[in-house]
């Protein structure tokens, strides 16, 4: 289980960079996600790691040993694929097995293993089944149980669970979840999902065009993004921003814009009050930070469109001045298309972001 | 009830015109062929005046010690000429499956001789296995070894003529395995390497099997056409010395123009067309087999599902 580096790692494909120099550090027994919008070069970092793309530039230490010039079967790394990438001629005990047997591991030790792992992963009954006998479910668990049996350092996964539909994505996420916690190694994962990101990762590491935005606990993120893009990357609906500017008089800080006008309270009114008054800022606004009790926070006025109904809660999908806002509400409430509405807002959880570097302030 | 009818028989009536032009394009000749097997039939006579003797000439052929001779050299050639250059073409293929500068040009050069006309094929080594001024004894004798009677000698002329065939055939194998490997899926690949299979392994484990019902297929198709070759050793050898290389569409030909034998040689084209007739439908056979087998699986894997 190695601790991993990425040190100034550059890939270009042709004239295309696609990973400026990148820094980052794996700890030892972490599971890290790798997340961010399409095309950002999550799979890149993730395959130069496994060593199916070479390095244009930088070095990769395996507990500071550089790792960048080994195959992949050197690098005592085990990987997941986002098309399962199944041996179609063999059945699902030789798919499973392939990387034992190569490696010269006695007969009964693999029957051993490939029959503990997919007793684990309930695929047991498959075994002599070829993989287009299986359903896309079944499938995966083989892809995830061919990593298994490998008991390699590090276990590298590829958005494993979006072919999945979503109900068999949900119930994949809670057993990987459970699996994180039992296996003591080092797992990299990458999706486009926040909320597989938010779910499995000890760490999170949100990127965007190669770089590294924000790293740290999901609950980091949440609460303290760095910036625009990460709020806005992170969490379920997405954050709503509104243009506004910052004032501070007398000691109270608000901002201010179409069609609101909001104090800002807490730790980030202390810290913003510091900052020059009338400044142009985006105001960010988590969904959860509205009510329908305009007596749990500031009032804002909210013209309500639609709501989506989700279940125990609800979508409010509204407009505040021109821009839209959604809302988060519990599906109890019911509300009129059409009408405007005052809602409460809770002043202590609102961002401020700077508006032309996307910073937080 | 009547517009549902037609619907299900307008296609049918569109398609008829050319089933029937195909149909009888392709019967009238084979059917002319099974008719004239049945005859003692000479070239001087018009087809109806010649005697119906029934099986007679079938009868014949399978007493005939050339007819089986010849038929033994064209199944040994057959399946020798295939088995070497499904070796030799997949072997380059996995060679030459690579991004290097040159490589397009390189491929083209392999498959130059495929697509030069058999009779040309068959000059080129005539002159180049000749016994005095031919290349390959030429250069013996300057390395000072004895010469070879490369067409002269029964065992030496079959091997000549196999020599041959997989110069001119082998870039055939070529580039359909090229292609099968070049369209494997990538991930299975990659996935083979991460389980640390590389070289050899990674061929023999993966890419081959992956790559097989291409190469089945391929091998029958070569197999079909070099039961039926011609041009090529009736240049080179014209079948001898004696029999050596007397292949089937040889001996037809001669029984038809030196023996004048018309009814022999119509038989035993028919044989030889039943014979690529089972091959053909073994291929046909195999790649339904294939299908019905996939189908069969995904529709289980969708109801388990
Ligand atoms: N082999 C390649 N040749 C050229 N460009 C490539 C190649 N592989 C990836 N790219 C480019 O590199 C960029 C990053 O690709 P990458 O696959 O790492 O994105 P990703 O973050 O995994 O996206 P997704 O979520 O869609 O899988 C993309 O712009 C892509 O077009
Ligand atoms: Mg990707």
């Amino acid at each position: 289980m190695p601790e991993i580096v990425f040190d100034k790692v550059r890939k270009s494909f042709g004239a295309v960079e696609v990973l400026p120099p990148l820094d980052l550090e794996l700890n030892d027994s972490e599971f890290t996600v790798l997340v961010g919008p399409s095309g950002c070069g999550k799979s890149t970092t993730l395959r130069i790691l496994a060593g199916l793309e070479t390095l244009s530039g930088g070095e990769i230490y395996f507990d500071g040993r550089p790792i960048g010039g080994l195959e992949p079967k050197e690098r005592d790394i085990a990987m997941v694929f986002q098309d399962y990438a199944l041996y179609p001629h063999m059945n699902i005990a030789r798919n499973m097995s392939f990387a034992l047997r190569l490696a010269g591991v006695s007969k009964s030790e693999i029957e051993e293993k490939v029959t503990r792992v997919a007793k684990l992963l309930n695929i047991d009954h498959l075994l002599d089944r070829k993989p287009a006998e299986l359903s896309g479910g079944q499938r995966q668990r083989v892809a995830m149980g061919r990593a298994m049996v490998r008991d390699a350092g590090t276990f590298l996964f590829d958005e494993p669970l979006s072919n999945l539909d979503a109900k068999l994505r949900a119930k994949m996420r809670t057993e990987l979840a459970e699996m994180r916690d039992t296996i003591d190694k080092n797992m990299v994962y990458v999706t486009h999902d926040q909320v597989e990101a938010m779910t499995l990762g000890d760490r999170i590491v949100v990127m965007s065009d190669g770089k590294i935005q924000q790293q740290g606990s999901p609950e980091e993120l949440f609460k303290r993004p760095v910036n625009r893009f990460v709020a806005g990357f992170i969490g379920s609906p997405t954050m709503n921003f509104l243009d506004g500017e910052l004032h501070t008089k007398d000691g109270s800080t608000w901002v201010q814009g179409d069609g609101y006008m909001l104090p800002v309270t807490g730790e980030t009114g202390q810290r913003v009050s510091q900052v020059a008054t009338s400044r142009n800022i985006t105001l960010g606004l988590r969904p959860s930070s509205i009510d329908p009790d305009v007596t749990a926070g500031a009032p804002i006025e909210l013209h309500i469109a639609v709501a989506e109904y989700l279940g125990a809660q609800s979508v409010l999908v509204t407009r505040c001045g021109q821009t839209e806002v959604l809302a988060e509400i519990a599906s109890a409430h019911r509300f009129e298309s059409g009408k405007v509405r005052t809602f409460g807002v809770a002043t202590d959880e609102l961002m401020i972001f700077d508006r032309d570097s996307g910073l937080r302030l | 009830m009547q517009t549902a009818n037609v619907n299900r028989l307008t296609p049918y009536l569109f398609l008829a015109p050319a089933v029937i032009v195909l149909a009888v394009a392709l019967l009238y000749p084979i059917g002319y062929m099974i008719w004239a097997s049945f005859l003692n039939w000479n070239p001087s006579q018009r087809i109806g005046e010649a005697e119906f003797v029934g099986l007679r000439n079938y009868m014949f052929l399978l007493q005939d010690g050339a007819f089986r001779e010849s038929f033994f050299v064209t199944i040994r050639f057959a399946v020798i000429v295939v088995v070497l250059e499904m070796c030799l073409g997949v072997g380059l293929a996995f060679l030459l499956d690579r991004k290097l500068r040159g490589m397009t040009v390189l491929r083209t050069i392999f498959i130059l001789p495929m697509m030069i006309a058999p009779i040309v094929v068959g000059l080129m080594w005539r002159y180049m296995y000749h016994p005095s001024v031919g290349i390959f004894n030429r250069t013996l004798k300057s390395l000072g070894l004895d010469p070879v009677p490369w067409l002269s000698n029964g065992d030496w002329a079959f091997a000549s003529i196999v020599i041959a065939d997989i110069w001119q055939w082998t870039p055939f194998i070529f580039i359909l395995s090229l292609a099968a490997l070049q369209s494997l899926p990538s991930s299975a690949m990659e996935a083979a390497r991460i389980d640390g299979a590389t070289g050899w392994r990674l061929i023999w484990h993966i890419k081959l099997p992956l790559m097989m019902p291409v190469l089945i297929v391929t091998a029958l198709l070569r197999m079909i056409d070099a039961f039926k070759v011609l041009e090529v050793i009736l240049v080179m050898t014209n079948g001898g010395p004696g029999l050596s290389t007397e292949i089937l569409a040889l001996r037809i030909s001669r029984t038809a123009s030196e023996f004048r034998e018309l009814g022999t040689a119509a038989a035993m084209s028919n044989l030889l067309l039943l014979l690529l007739m089972l091959l053909t439908l073994a291929m046909f056979a195999y790649t339904k087999i294939t299908e019905a087998r996939a189908a069969r699986l995904r529709a289980r894997a969708e109801k388990d599902s």
